[in-house]
């Protein structure tokens, strides 16, 4: 057993954290904060030097690393500002993972290398109006006649989707299906087919460079090229892709709360009360040690879950015990964030407030945080 | 075009906060970050364009604990092909002229048209490598340079003068040139650039490679011996201006004019 990142890690994670230091400045990322307008420049950038395309192989245009260095990139983007980070980072998370696992070569080599270059964007569309945890029915539906699908339904909460090229679509391919999980399926989509129609969504609490949106399908005409795999699979593909994308959030977490410390650490050497600083008091210090323990121990189980995945085989009870634990860890690091920075916590511009708001979604995307623990019961019950 | 670009791994000092250590003559360097000494980042990236746009060979070198591989692999992702580090307990303690001497012992064994270094090193700042070591390869120099241009055997060079002068000298090749920051702007590493940099290897020599004694290297070989490093006491000088808004601003514009800052 070795605790310890090797060189080439190490180098990966100084490369990610430089470029975020310098690119991500807290006006940019104020700026970010307050338009809700998806950071084009910085992911293009981001993207030619490699940082958004880790997971993908080097065929396909990508960088050929494993789970856990894009884990490393993500954790250093998401320290420096976590809607950015974020923003940058999530491009590119599913939709190459699904078509590398079950797209056909042709699929792969015309979808993927725009994605990994940055000159696309992508967007993977699972939820719906009425399923959110519960995607085992779902109501958009895909109907086939001829050589082509006819798609009508309407998805919610989809990251990109107001701004990307390319889309994966979760449908109910057979509606009689018992359970009805296995008659749903994955369909490539691209924009500007007629037919389907993405608006934005305002208001998030945080990440809001990252933006959001709702999609509609009307009468969408899809050939039957753009069938992902096979017919039905979508669900099982779909469950398969949260166990790596949510170790992902598990490094977005850990990112968000190291980024907090660092910042409550050094206002807690600075600022002075009752003629010391207030990291000698020690209701500061031990909330700051507190902290440390916290983000440690996440970082380990982001860290294993990671190392699991890229070394073994997927393990969806590490990956959900990283994802609760880790953004739970986020949402308290960062709330003590702010209560060291008292007062001047509450306000944008000490950027700590930004922190904890988008910390938010990591205990609500891919998979909340009682779905992870679903997981782990369901595990601890078959356990004998 | 073959290019040496002679790098140090230098702690980030500039908002780190600093204490003596218990010889008095050094900082603490525990919990220091080290990086790339910034002139030489500056060096680096002068040398890897000129490869690009004209071909050749460029090797970092730098002397120094096994620690500072982690600044020779940022210049190879960065586009370095070669990187030599000296490492031996012996060198410990050189001041500039026994660093020049080291690094002259390997690089007049190398094959190159074109040394680099940084103007000076973040850490002692002494600024007095770069020139030592053209002085014992025996080729030009030009320090404070901040635009470079490569003509057939010849190199013309800008240089930043005080007051705000700039001059432009010709000089033949070989030469060594000693940058300023804001020659280029340093590129990114880049997630591809550290894939190759990890394939290349960092070669390493000791004291005897360098051709060199122990009486040439080291404290023994130095000039310089440092007495004391202290932190200054603060003094409190403060001069308040007065009048209206108008006038203040007009004797901050002639206080800033006359320091030569504006």
């Amino acid at each position: 057993m070795e605790f310890k990142l090797n060189n080439e890690q190490i180098e990966i994670k100084r490369a990610a954290r430089e470029f975020a230091e310098k690119e991500f400045t807290p006006e940019l990322a104020l700026e970010y904060d307050q338009k809700e307008e998806f950071p084009l420049g910085l992911y293009k950038k981001a993207a030619q030097l490699g940082f958004t395309s880790m997971r993908i192989p080097c065929e396909y245009g990508g960088q050929g690393y494993g789970v856990l260095e894009d884990c490393i990139v993500v954790e250093e983007l998401c320290r420096v500002d976590p809607g950015l980070g974020v923003a940058v980072s999530l491009g590119n998370l599913m939709v190459p993972d699904v078509l590398l696992r079950h797209g056909n070569e042709e699929q792969k080599q015309r979808y993927i290398p725009p994605l990994a270059k940055g000159e696309k964007i992508a967007a993977a569309a699972f939820t719906e109006p009425e399923h959110g945890s519960d995607i085992t029915r779902m109501d958009s539906t895909a109907k086939k006649t001829g050589d082509e699908w006819t798609i009508n339904g309407a998805k919610e909460f989809i990251t990109n989707a107001p701004i990307a090229d390319t889309f994966i679509i979760l449908c109910q391919s057979d509606p009689n299906a018992q359970p009805s999980h296995r008659g749903q399926s994955i369909f490539l989509v691209e924009k500007g087919m007629p037919g389907l129609e993405a608006t934005k969504l305002h208001g998030k609490m945080g990440i809001k460079p990252c933006v959001t949106g709702s999609l509609c399908m009307s009468d969408l005409k899809v050939p039957d090229a753009n069938l992902v795999g096979e017919l039905n699979k979508g669900f099982y593909y779909t469950l398969e892709l949260f166990d790596g994308t949510r170790i992902t959030v598990a490094a977005q977490a850990v990112g968000m709360a190291q980024g907090a410390f660092e910042k409550a650490l050094n206002y807690a050497k600075t600022r002075k009360q009752f003629g010391q600083p207030i990291i000698n008091f020690q209701a500061v210090s031990f909330k700051l040690a507190d902290m440390t323990i916290k983000i440690e121990a996440a970082r380990l189980m982001m860290y294993k879950a990671a190392w699991l995945y890229d070394k073994e085989k997927p393990n969806p009870v590490a990956t959900s015990i990283a994802k609760a634990y880790a953004s739970r860890v986020a949402m308290e690091v960062t709330d003590d964030a702010i209560q060291i920075f008292g007062g001047y916590g509450y306000l944008a511009d000490y950027h700590v407030e930004r922190f904890h708001r988008c910390a938010k979604i990591t205990e609500i995307y891919e998979g909340t945080s009682e779905i992870q623990k679903l997981t782990i019961c369901n595990y601890l019950q078959k356990q004998t | 075009m073959d290019i040496v670009v002679c790098v140090k791994h230098v702690p980030e000092t500039a908002e780190a906060e600093l204490k003596i250590d218990s010889t008095g003559k050094n900082i603490e360097k525990t919990g220091l970050v080290y990086d790339i000494n910034e002139w030489d980042d500056y060096a680096l990236e002068e040398a890897v364009r000129i490869k690009e746009k004209q071909g050749g060979t460029v090797t970092a070198i730098t002397i120094g604990t096994e620690d500072f591989d982690s600044t020779l692999r940022k210049c190879l992702a960065r586009g370095a092909d070669a990187a030599i580090r000296l490492t031996d307990p012996k060198f410990q303690g050189s001041d500039a002229y026994a660093t020049a001497k080291i690094l002259h012992s390997i690089i007049k064994n190398l094959h190159c048209d074109l040394i680099l270094c940084g103007l000076q090193a973040g850490d002692d700042g002494s600024a007095a490598v770069g020139t030592i070591l053209a002085q014992l390869l025996g080729v030009p120099h030009a320090t404070m340079v901040k635009k470079l241009e490569l003509c057939t055997g010849t190199a013309k060079v800008n240089r930043e003068l005080e007051g705000g002068l700039e001059e432009i000298l010709e000089i033949k090749l070989p030469a060594l040139f000693a940058v300023s920051t804001g020659i280029n702007e340093p590129r990114y590493v880049s997630i591809m650039g550290i894939r190759k940099a990890m394939q290349k290897e960092i070669k390493v020599l000791g004291l005897a490679d360098t051709g060199l004694t122990e009486a040439y290297v080291g404290e023994a070989g130095s000039w310089l011996k440092t007495e004391k490093l202290y932190v200054p006491p603060v003094e409190k000088q403060a001069e308040f201006l007065k009048g209206t808004p108008d006038e203040v601003a007009t004797k901050i514009a002639e206080l800033l004019k006359s320091r030569g800052l504006i």
